[in-house]
């Protein structure tokens, strides 16, 4: 890969806390190189606002590497920036060019507040969880691990919605702010395991409940959260949802 | 103090049934009113906080993410290890049990180590049923790997997520006992110090990272899981965020530090490009499997590896180790790369790195799904083809991986990789019960020293942590804790949370009122630099006493110069940051100070003192079987106590996978 240097323009939306109105400043950045990652590049950003005197820009991040799920950057107007699949953290500067302006704003969602310039609050991601999205089995409840064999392809498409990191990438993408996405991959991934069976019905109906409660929008089928998702969790996990939903509400009325 | 490791008598295979047949229990009534802090949510703390949870006790769980599914265990790629002998190739536990006391250079304890061979296979079980995506295979059975220094497939893995799946399984039964209200769960939360009363545990102060407020929390007993210090080298494969503080804290309180100076420097990572680098990147294990490692024949051969024939590489493992090959255990090829890029054999733009090359793999998984197709005229391009699906299958996102970072195809050109810090052996001493020197204060997972001696086996950390917190810590807490149930729950005002609390205050007021000129960031990466150069891969007398006198000097310059904006009281990224990188610079001296003690080289820990003539580790049985215990006496001051290893069942002999 040819490595080159470039000066941006950055506009970065600062906000105290949760209560205070935030706005974009704008800063100036130079001889940052196409090698380093986008998050490499905010560090030096805040090295620079540190030896000036100024508050360093919030953002949450951890892992790096694309596997946590805390970075959460809305970046020109895309969540995670303009690569496809793919998280903050792992963008690099060479998918920019000397001279751009790159804006940079938090997750915007009601069921987001934001608490410090870029980082926001997704524990409601937390309690829908709670609502259901486990198999309520014991510490040494379990039989042998071999003792039910799973068909390979439910298996692999367990695997594939599990693979979702908790981001907020598709609620922040969705211009209804719906968590169906994220919703989906969970009950799908317990729905296409026979452990998972036992409470099928009442884990996609509390999900869903909380998921309402928490101020999350609806669902119309825009896909602009499939098309974000830097995991590639696909819209088919919200028709398996759908259809989750519709089987239990059908039996629990006639329970 | 003398240390009291509190192995179990009785043969090595029954100690731990014998303990539990004898161990004292707690009543149903009697654990609702005792109260239990777990301090990180990682793998070990959030499967100890569910098992807890689910056992009746009160439970109270902290982080400092946003949510314990981000800990750091969720980055672990390559898989878990479990000693269910599915393949039917000659596992066993007592397998398991010998090639992580051997793989850890006899430097591990062995009662603990059995322990966690025996709980490893109830561990795979627990996962499934929780609904955790283990790879399978097409007759909808596990399917395993193999993983460096074992000769069996014993490794469980979910593609290279294995950590993200299971911590996801240990998460959501961690918020299934939260939401049975059994458990309360306490994010964006720092824990600052154990509050002890009576030299017991009893609780700890938390900051609250949103509000910067303190809090005092009582328990009865305290479990800290908070994982390792990799990043005392600044640069290492470990999440931005891991660090020493809660083990540091609790080792200023009276628990001993076990062979701090035990390092993982893992051999496959995404070598270093530049200043600008906050952090490594780990290409798991699991692609030794496949992959072959080489180097050019020719010194400073600047080909594009495609145009380097067979004839003109070096595949030093397979040369140096033939019957282990690729396989090595960790420390054993992080040492060998070093020494052929020491040597001036390196390639890519650095010279810091060697090739892991996939080009065989790709071509014999492809003839091997040729050969299943049941036609025999595919072209090489064709074979070439299905070859490259059956890896994307299996490592496909490592690829990706490898892709987005330094722009390659590594389907196309080899992958360029070097050695990087990985995990951390070391940690706060702890008996077989996990409890450290303070009573009531117990460490899990990747926080204690215990399983993996001085090099750990891949895919046993995920095991440890599990193990510790799934199927050990239920058991011998309950030990101490059925003693406890007359002691009532000790309210928050007492004088010793308010003092510790006031220091933990005063602390953070002196920190952001030094207000000099430099910044955290540049204060770590200085520590990471001292410790990589002197106390990383080699390490020798002259250096180890150099880089004491420097990490001294760093932490007076810190102390003096360092810079944090914003409020104590408020959310404040750099403040968190401070506090944790003057925790590191501590440790800092005390793994120098260790690496000093122990003259001899054994697992991760290479003195140069100590080699034999052709350059492998000579470790020293008579003057250095111990576990090196470091008791904190002020600043600056520790004094070493001693655990003598005595090997029951596996004898130590030179280690060699050659
Ligand atoms: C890239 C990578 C890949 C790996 N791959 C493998 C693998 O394939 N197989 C394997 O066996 N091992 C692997 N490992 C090692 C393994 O992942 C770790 O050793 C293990 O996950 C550690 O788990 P833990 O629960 O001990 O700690 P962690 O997962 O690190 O969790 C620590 C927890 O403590 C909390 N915490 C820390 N300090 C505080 C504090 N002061 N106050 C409040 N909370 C605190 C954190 O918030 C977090 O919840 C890998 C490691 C890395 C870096
Ligand atoms: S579904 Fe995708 S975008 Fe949504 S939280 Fe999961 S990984 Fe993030
Ligand atoms: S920081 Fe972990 S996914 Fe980006």
């Amino acid at each position: 890969m040819e490595h080159y240097h470039m000066n941006l323009t950055l506009k970065v939306w600062r906000q105290k806390n949760s209560k205070e109105q935030g706005k974009l400043e704008t800063y100036q950045v130079k001889d940052i190189s196409s090698e380093m990652s986008f998050l490499e590049m905010f560090d030096v950003l805040n090295e620079q606002l540190i030896v000036e005197g100024k508050e360093p820009i919030a953002f949450d991040h951890d892992c790096r590497e694309g596997i946590c799920g805390m970075c959460s950057m809305y970046i020109n107007g895309q969540a995670h920036g303009p690569w496809q699949q793919n998280t903050t953290c792992q963008l690099h500067m060479r998918a920019f060019k000397d001279g751009d302006t790159i804006t940079v704003e938090p997750w915007r969602s009601k069921a987001f507040p934001v608490l410090k310039d870029l980082v926001v609050n997704r524990s409601a991601f937390d309690r829908i969880i709670q609502a259901g999205g486990y198999i309520s089995v014991n510490t040494g409840n379990a039989v042998d691990a071999n003792a039910i064999p799973i068909d390979k392809k439910d298996a692999d498409d367990a695997f594939m919605a599990a693979a979702c990191i908790g981001c907020g990438a598709c609620v922040a993408t969705c211009k209804n702010g719906s968590a169906m996405l994220f919703v989906g991959a969970k009950v799908s991934q317990l729905a296409l395991l026979p452990q998972g069976g036992p409470e099928r019905e009442s884990r996609v109906l509390n999900m869903v409940a909380q998921m309402d409660k928490e101020g999350f929008g609806n669902c119309t089928n825009t896909y602009a959260c499939e098309a974000e998702c830097p995991k590639g969790i696909s819209v088919s996990n919200i028709a398996r949802l759908n259809s989750e939903y519709l089987k239990a509400g059908l039996t629990t009325e006639t329970k | 103090m003398a240390l009291d490791a509190k192995i179990p008598h009785g043969e090595m295979d029954k100690k731990w049934t014998d303990y539990k047949g004898h161990v004292k229990l707690v009543n149903p009534a009697n654990k609702r009113k005792l109260e239990v802090i777990v301090v990180g949510t990682g793998l070990a703390g959030a499967s100890a906080a569910a098992s807890l949870g689910e056992l009746g006790y009160k439970v109270k769980a902290f982080c400092f993410q946003d949510s314990p599914r981000r800990a750091h265990s969720i980055a672990a790629q390559g898989g878990i290890n479990a000693a269910k002998n599915y393949q039917n190739d000659g596992d066993s536990v007592f397998r398991l049990f010998y090639d992580t006391v051997k793989g850890g250079d006899y430097r591990a304890r062995e009662a603990n180590v059995h322990r966690l061979a025996e709980v490893s296979t109830a561990i795979i079980d627990q996962c499934v049923a929780q609904g955790v995506p283990f790879a399978r295979e097409y007759g909808g059975l596990l399917s395993n790997r193999s993983f460096g220094g074992t000769q069996v497939q014993r490794t469980f893995y979910a593609a290279g997520q294995t950590g993200q799946q299971l911590l996801l399984g240990a998460y959501s039964a961690l918020e299934r006992q939260v939401a049975l209200g059994n458990v309360k769960m306490y994010t964006r939360h720092e824990m600052l110090d154990v509050v002890k009363i009576d030299d017991k545990a009893r609780g700890i102060i938390a900051r609250d990272l949103v509000s910067g407020e303190l809090e005092s929390h009582f328990g009865h007993a305290v479990l800290l899981c908070s994982g390792g210090y990799g990043n005392v080298f600044y640069l290492s494969t470990n999440a931005m965020g891991s660090n020493v503080t809660a083990a540091w804290k609790a080792h200023k309180k009276g628990a001993f530090f076990g062979n701090p100076c035990f390092t993982q420097i893992h051999p496959t990572c995404i070598p270093v490009s530049g200043d600008h680098q906050s952090k490594l990147t780990l290409m798991s294990e699991s692609l030794r499997n496949d992959g072959r490692i080489w180097v050019p024949l020719k010194k400073g051969d600047n080909r594009n590896p495609k145009d380097i024939p067979e004839n003109e590489r070096d595949y030093y493992l397979e040369r140096r180790y033939p019957a282990f090959g690729n396989l090595v255990p960790r420390d054993v090829a992080s040492r060998a790369a070093k020494e052929r890029c020491d040597e001036g054999y390196g390639v890519g733009t650095t010279k810091m790195a060697v090739y892991l090359d996939y080009k065989d793999a790709i071509v014999r998984y492809g003839k091997i799904e040729a050969g299943k197709s049941g036609k025999d005229n595919f072209s090489h391009e064709e074979i070439v083809a299905l070859g490259k699906k059956v890896v994307e299958e299996k490592y496909g996102n490592l690829f990706e991986m490898y892709e987005k970072i330094t722009g390659e195809n590594p389907y196309e050109t080899p992958m360029r990789i070097y050695p990087a810090v990985h995990y951390t052996m070391g940690g706060l001493w702890v008996d077989y019960e996990l409890q450290t020197t303070v009573k009531g204060l117990y460490a899990l997972g990747e926080a204690n020293f215990s399983d993996h001696g001085a090099n750990r086996l891949g895919a046993s950390a995920l095991m440890q942590g599990l193990a510790d917190g799934y199927f050990v810590i239920p058991y011998t807490l309950g030990n101490y804790l059925a003693d406890e149930i007359h002691t009532t729950s000790i309210s928050t005002d007492h004088p010793a949370f308010a003092e510790t609390k006031k220091a933990v205050a005063d602390r953070l007021n002196t920190l952001i009122n030094i207000k000099g000129t430099q910044t955290v960031e540049s204060f770590h990466k200085r520590l990471g630099k001292i410790i990589w150069d002197k106390c990383g891969m080699a390490r020798n007398e002259q250096g180890l006493k150099q880089a004491i006198e420097e990490v001294r000097a760093l932490k007076k310059e810190f102390w003096s110069d360092v810079r944090i904006p914003g409020e104590v009281n408020a959310f404040n990224l750099e403040l968190d940051k401070a506090g944790r990188v003057a925790d590191l610079i501590e440790l800092g001296e005390l793994m120098c100070l260790d690496a000093l003690d122990r003259n001899e080289s054994c697992g991760g820990h290479f003195r140069e003192e100590s080699q034999t003539e052709d350059g492998e580790a000579k470790r020293d049985d008579v003057n250095y079987a111990y576990v090196a215990a470091w008791e904190n006496k002020g600043e600056s001051s520790w004094e070493l106590h001693k655990e003598a290893l005595n090997f029951e069942i596996v004898k130590p002999t030179q280690r060699s996978y050659k």
